[in-house]
C-alpha cells in the first residue's frame, strides 16, 4: 500500500523559560493510504504534538516529515484537521462554515452551484441537512463536532487529522459519533489519524493503534494491529475475543508498562 | 495519488437518520412548562400571572421614579437654602417649556434656538469622531497584528491618553487658526484612543483556534480579514466606539465653552453671561439626555453585532 505520510526520526523540542523541553524524540511512523491510525497515550505524552506536526501547524526541530513524498512545510488543505473544540466560526452558519473550506479548495476550478452541492453533500454525509442555516451556538456539541468533521471531509483531503474530536462530548453522544465516523470512513475510505485517550474508541475505529510512551521525550512504544473486519459493529464486538485481546494489550501498555503516577 | 473523495450524487441519507441522542426532541410534552399550558385555564393561575406582571412592572419602574424624586427633592432644598439664586424645579420646568416651544429660531449668529445649538454640537462630534474612527480603527488593527508596531506606539499612547482634552485646544487653534476646526481637532484627539486600544486588544484576543482554521485552510489575507479577524474583533471595536463617543460628547461642551460660536457648550457659557441659570440647568439635562441616547444606540448596535461564543 502506498504511504501517504512518512515520519522519519522526528523530534520536537520546545524552548521554555526553564530551558529546552524535549516533547518528542526518534519518532518513526508510516501511514498508509486508506488506513485508520490512532495515537494513544497518557495525557502530556505528546500525541497532540505529533498530530500538529503532521498537520504542519508546528514544524519539527529534527527529522523529516513527508506527505505524499513532499516535505511538510506548513499547514495545508490536503491535511484537514478536526479540532477538539470544533473551532467553527460562530458568525457563520453551518453551511457557510463548510462553504468557506470548499470554496478555498475547489473555488478555482468549479462554479458556485457545484461548490454549494459539495457543501450540501458534506452536510448530508454527517446527517445534518436540517442544520444548514443554523449557527454553531444553536446546535448541540455533538452536532458542532459533526459539522467540524463535514468541513474537513468536504475538502477531500489526502489525510484527515482528528485531535481528540469526541473528547468534550458525553458518553452517549460520543458512541453515536464513533458509529457515524465508522460509517463515513467505510464510505469514503478516508486515511485518518486520530488522537484519543479512550482505549475502546481506539480499538473500535483503528486499523493500527500507535502507543506513545510517557513524556517528556516521548516516543512510540508499541504499535498494535487491529485485525477486526469492517464494517464493525459496536454491539457485536463487545463479546469478540479479538476485540478483547486488543483492548487488553493497550491497557497493559498504558497501565503496566507506562503507569503514570497520578498528577 | 488519490485523495479521499466524498461519494457525491446519490448518496443515501445517513442510515441512522433517527434523531440522535444529542438533539432535543421537538414535541416534548413532558416538560413542566408544557403541562402548564395544557392545564385548564382556571382563574387562579391567570390571576397570579397578572399579579406577577404587575409586580415585575412595579419592581422595574418604582426605583428609578424614586431616584428622580430624590434628585428633585434635593434640588428643591438647595433652591430654598440658596434663597432663590438657584432656580427651583418648577421654575426650570416652566422655562424649559418656553425654550422648547421654539427650538429652531434664529436671531443672528449668537442667538439661536436650542435645537440649532444641539445640532451644531452633534455635527462637530460627528466630524471629529468620524475622522478618529477612520484613523483609529485601522490603526488598532495594525497595532494588534504587528507586535513591533504596538511596542513602538503603546508608550506614546500611554503618554498622550491621560492628557486633558482642553490642553489640546491651543494646539488646534495654533494649527488651524480658527475655532471650529480646533474644536473638531480636540474631539478627534480625545476620542481616538479608546478605538485604537480596544480594536488592538480585540485583534490580539482572536482565539488561536480560529487562526489555526485559517492556517489549515490556507486562507488568503483578505479572507482571513473578512471572515475571521473582522467579525471576531467587531464586538471589541464597538466597545471602543461607545467609549469614544461618550468621551467626545464630554469634551465638546468644554471645547465649545472656550471656542464660542454655536453649540450647546457655548450656549451654557452664553446663558451664564446672561445670568439665566434656568437655561444652564436645562442644558445640563439636555447634554445628559443626548449623551444617554448616543450611548444606548451604540449599545443596541453592539448587541446586534455580537455573537455568542460556542
Amino acid at each position: 500500500m502506498k504511504k501517504i505520510v512518512q515520519i522519519e526520526n522526528v523530534g520536537q523540542t520546545f524552548e521554555t523559560k526553564k530551558g529546552n523541553f524535549i516533547a518528542l524524540r526518534d519518532v518513526d511512523l508510516d501511514i498508509r493510504e486508506g488506513e485508520f491510525v490512532t495515537l494513544i497515550g497518557h495525557s502530556g505524552c505528546g500525541k497532540s504534538t505529533l498530530l500538529n506536526l503532521i498537520s504542519g501547524l508546528t514544524l519539527p526541530t529534527s527529522g523529516v516529515m513527508l506527505c505524499d513524498n513532499r516535505e511538510i512545510a506548513g499547514p495545508g488543505p490536503e491535511r484537514a484537521v478536526v479540532f477538539q473544540n470544533h473551532s467553527l466560526l460562530p458568525w457563520l452558519t453551518c453551511f457557510d462554515n463548510i462553504y468557506l473550506a470548499v470554496e478555498r479548495v475547489f473555488g478555482d476550478k468549479e462554479g458556485k452551484p457545484k461548490l454549494r452541492q459539495r457543501t450540501l453533500d458534506a452536510l448530508a454525509l454527517v446527517g445534518l441537512m436540517h442544520a444548514e442555516t443554523k449557527f454553531p451556538n444553536e446546535i448541540s456539541g455533538g452536532m458542532k463536532q459533526r459539522v467540524g468533521i463535514a468541513r474537513a471531509l468536504a475538502m477531500e483531503p489526502k489525510i484527515l487529522l482528528m485531535d481528540e474530536p469526541f473528547g468534550a462530548l458525553d458518553a452517549l453522544t460520543r458512541a453515536n459519533l464513533q458509529d457515524e465516523l465508522l460509517r463515513i470512513v467505510d464510505a469514503t475510505g478516508a486515511t485518518t489519524v486520530m488522537v484519543t485517550h479512550d482505549v475502546d474508541e481506539a480499538v473500535l475505529l483503528s486499523d493500527r493503534v500507535v502507543m506513545l510512551t510517557n513524556g517528556p521525550a516521548a516516543t512510540i512504544g508499541e504499535i498494535l494491529e487491529v485485525p477486526l473486519a469492517r464494517p464493525r459493529d459496536r454491539v457485536a464486538l463487545a463479546s469478540d475475543p479479538v476485540f478483547a485481546s486488543c483492548r487488553g494489550a493497550i491497557l497493559e501498555f498504558l497501565y503496566q508498562k507506562q503507569l503514570r503516577v497520578a498528577a | 495519488m488519490s485523495a479521499i473523495s466524498l461519494p457525491l450524487a446519490g448518496l443515501s441519507p445517513a442510515p441512522d437518520s433517527k434523531p440522535s441522542v444529542d438533539e432535543p426532541m421537538p414535541n416534548d410534552t413532558s416538560s413542566p412548562s408544557a403541562l402548564l399550558k395544557v392545564a385548564p385555564a382556571a382563574t387562579r393561575p391567570v390571576r397570579s400571572d397578572f399579579d406577577l406582571a404587575v409586580k415585575s412592572f412595579i419592581r422595574q419602574v418604582v426605583p428609578p421614579v424614586l431616584g428622580f424624586a430624590l434628585l428633585i427633592g434635593i434640588w428643591h432644598l438647595v433652591t430654598l437654602s440658596s434663597g432663590g439664586s438657584v432656580p427651583g424645579p418648577l421654575q426650570t420646568w416652566k422655562e424649559a417649556l418656553v425654550v422648547f416651544a421654539d427650538p429652531f429660531y434664529q436671531n443672528g449668529p449668537n442667538d439661536q434656538g436650542i435645537g440649532w445649538n444641539i445640532l451644531s454640537s452633534l455635527k462637530r462630534v460627528a466630524i471629529g469622531f468620524g475622522i478618529a474612527a477612520a484613523v483609529g480603527i485601522p490603526a488598532g488593527f495594525l497595532l494588534g497584528r504587528f507586535k513591533t508596531l504596538s511596542d513602538m506606539i503603546n508608550p506614546l499612547i500611554s503618554l498622550l491618553r491621560p492628557v486633558s482634552p482642553l490642553a489640546w485646544l491651543p494646539i488646534g487653534l495654533l494649527v488651524f487658526k480658527r475655532a471650529d476646526p480646533a474644536a473638531t481637532w480636540t474631539i478627534f484627539i480625545c476620542s481616538i484612543w479608546p478605538m485604537i486600544l480596544n480594536t488592538a486588544q480585540g485583534v490580539q484576543r482572536v482565539p488561536q483556534d480560529y487562526m489555526n482554521v485559517a492556517r489549515v485552510l490556507s486562507l488568503s489575507e483578505w479572507k482571513i480579514f473578512t471572515k475571521i479577524l473582522f467579525p471576531a474583533v467587531l464586538p471589541y471595536m464597538l466597545t471602543g466606539i461607545r467609549l469614544s463617543i461618550g468621551t467626545a460628547w464630554l469634551v465638546i461642551v468644554a471645547a465649545e465653552m472656550l471656542t464660542g460660536g454655536v453649540g450647546i457648550g457655548f450656549w451654557v457659557w452664553d446663558e451664564w453671561n446672561n445670568l439665566k441659570v434656568e437655561h444652564i440647568i436645562i442644558a445640563i439635562f439636555v447634554i445628559g439626555i443626548v449623551g444617554l441616547l448616543l450611548e444606548q444606540s451604540l449599545v443596541l448596535l453592539a448587541k446586534r453585532f455580537s455573537y455568542e461564543q460556542n
